[in-house]
């Protein structure tokens, strides 16, 4: 099972949502998991990875909250929505956790 | 260059959405100004909004002046182009004016990093707070707590005992 962490240095969120990923992998007792973090500098690094903006989670390299409509690629920071309908810099927690537990069940390393 | 609390704020005439014409300059006797240097696409920007939005209905009784500005690149990001501001306003409840600044002088001038990065004036234009609306973008209950505080303390005359704090949110997007 691999996580993947993309980010851009232009947002501030990169560490809160390691922690996020990280505390997630720990509650649900994941072993094995470690996150690669990948920087995206250039807007050819974006045009390349399809990035959508900063922070991206890949978990075995699909998108933690794939989007519905049309993103611009680019070095931005990423809007995303908690479950209450708040805009958030990094995902909701339980979309978070559930996209993680999926992922470890497929891998069965949970 | 990073203005200095207490110094006089650079002046600036920048249109709004509409395009009436904003002047920062005179003051036009307004006790207090809050500049909001902000933006169309970034989180932190719009998980503050509602908070900014406030603070501009809550003070406006008291002759404060609220002003968003946004300096991003729209050329190299179309979500912060003066269509795509004037589309929000339409949309959304804006009870400040939305200014921009195409050519970032006004942005660079007072040295704005991030959106939102806020800075308060007093009747004079001088600074006398600048970071962030409050402590943390996830608590609406925070309700800009900052910047109100700084508020109350200009139009009491008083001291801004917290003048200054870390304007957190997205990097603002020169032009190359």
């Amino acid at each position: 099972m691999n996580v993947e962490l993309l980010w851009w240095e232009g947002c501030p969120s990169t560490e809160r949502a390691l922690e996020a990923v990280r505390e997630a992998v720990s509650d649900l007792g994941i072993s094995g998991v470690e996150v690669r973090m990948r920087e995206i500098e250039t807007d050819a690094d974006a045009e390349a990875a399809a990035f959508i903006g900063s922070p991206t989670i890949l978990i075995d390299g699909e998108d933690l909250v794939p989007t519905g409509a049309e993103e611009p690629i680019g070095l931005s920071c990423r809007v995303y929505r908690r479950r209450d309908g708040r805009v958030s810099p990094i995902p909701d927690p339980d979309d978070l956790r559930e996209a993680l537990e999926r992922a470890a069940r497929r891998a069965e390393v949970l | 260059m990073t203005l200095a609390i207490g110094a006089v704020a650079p002046a600036f005439e920048l249109p709004d959405t509409a395009g009436r014409t904003w002047s920062v300059a005179d003051y036009d006797g307004a006790p207090a100004t809050v500049l909001v240097f902000t933006c169309n696409h970034c989180p932190y920007a719009l998980a503050w909004q509602d908070r900014i939005a406030a603070v501009a209905r809550d003070y406006a009784a008291r002759g404060v002046r609220v002003l968003a500005i946004n300096a991003n690149d729209a050329d190299r990001y179309p979500r912060d182009s003066l269509d795509a501001m004037r589309e929000r306003v339409s949309r959304e409840d804006w009870p400040l004016p939305y200014l921009h600044d195409a050519t970032q002088e006004v942005a660079r001038s007072y040295g704005a990093k991030v959106t939102p990065d806020v800075f308060v004036l007093d009747a004079e234009g001088r600074l006398r707070y600048r970071g962030a609306p409050d402590a943390d973008y996830d608590r609406p209950e925070e309700r800009a707590e900052w910047l109100r505080e700084a508020l109350d303390a200009v139009l009491a005359g008083a001291i801004v005992e917290r003048p200054e704090t870390k304007p957190v949110g997205c990097s603002i997007k020169w032009k190359a």
